[in-house]
């Protein structure tokens, strides 16, 4: 197995305009690595989320992210305040965004279920007063 | 058609040219809730919104969009602007349309 590259990123609490930097940076990183538009496309999709769900849900945190010559890998770890019910946080349209950031667009509960949809893998593990870690796999040949 | 066609040929203003000259449009997707767009946003499209912020551009941007329309006179604001500069994201304004129309308008023209 050859040598896998890893990225890592700090996602800030507070600023939701910078939300969403460190997916681009992955993006135009696979790109560069000449991995298929769909590959791309997903990671791409379900990071964001994820990185979203950090600045808005989680208080901020870190994403590790690896890529080998099979798939793309994603940890989104944040230290914020968990979910008290992962099944129904999956749930789409289920959503416990404040109004302010539902006046910016977010809000429709549609994060997780896109996570799901558009990672091949995707493990939660939430402990409430603790913490949050996503990890998400998008394989390169399916 | 590409998005510079399509904002010609209606006569629209080109916010953001980015990268609007060799994105063609396939279709178009209208809806203002940022992870439906993520989600469902069929890639290549012409993303028609009233969102002009900077997370939006971040969506369009991951979801891989052709173009975002801002019907209804929306505005890009200034950060969204630099972000879509920074990432040539072409952002185009349907000149105070109504989202229907907007939308109805690029189908049209782009012959989808
Ligand atoms: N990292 C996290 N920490 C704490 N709670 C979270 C986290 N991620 C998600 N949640 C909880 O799960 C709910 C559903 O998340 P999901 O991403 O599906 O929707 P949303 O973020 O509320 O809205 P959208 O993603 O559609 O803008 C959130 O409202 C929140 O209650
Ligand atoms: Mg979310």
């Amino acid at each position: 197995m050859s040598d896998t590259i890893q990225l890592n990123f700090t996602v800030p609490g507070d600023d939701f305009t910078r939300a969403g930097e460190a997916s681009s940076e992955v993006k135009g990183i696979l790109k560069k690595l000449g991995l298929s538009p769909m590959v791309v496309r997903k990671v791409a999709i379900a990071m964001y989320e994820g990185e979203i769900n950090m600045a808005i849900h989680g208080g901020g945190g870190e994403i590790t992210v690896e890529i080998s010559d099979q798939w793309v890998q994603m940890v989104l770890a944040d230290q914020g305040p968990g979910i008290p019910n992962v099944e129904l946080a999956m749930q789409e349209g289920w959503s416990t965004a404040p109004d302010s950031v539902r006046n910016l667009g977010f809000g429709a509960g549609m994060g997780l279920p896109n996570m799901k949809k558009y990672s091949d893998e995707m493990s939660i593990d939430s402990q409430v007063g603790v913490g949050t870690t996503v990890t998400m796999r998008v394989y390169l040949n399916l | 058609m590409t998005v510079t066609e399509m904002a010609e040929k209606l006569g629209w203003e080109v916010l953001v040219e980015g990268e609007g000259a060799c994105r063609e449009i396939q279709t178009v997707y209208c809806c203002d809730l940022l992870s439906f767009v993520m989600g469902r946003a069929p890639a290549d499209s012409a993303w028609v919104t009233v969102m002009g912020n900077a997370n939006a551009m971040a969506v369009a941007l991951l979801a891989d969009v052709a173009c975002v329309v801002l019907a209804e006179g929306a505005a890009l604001d200034a950060e969204a602007a630099v972000k879509a500069k920074q990432h040539q994201i072409a952002v185009v304004s349907s000149q105070g349309l109504a989202v229907y129309p907007s939308a109805k308008a690029v189908a049209e023209v782009c012959g989808l």
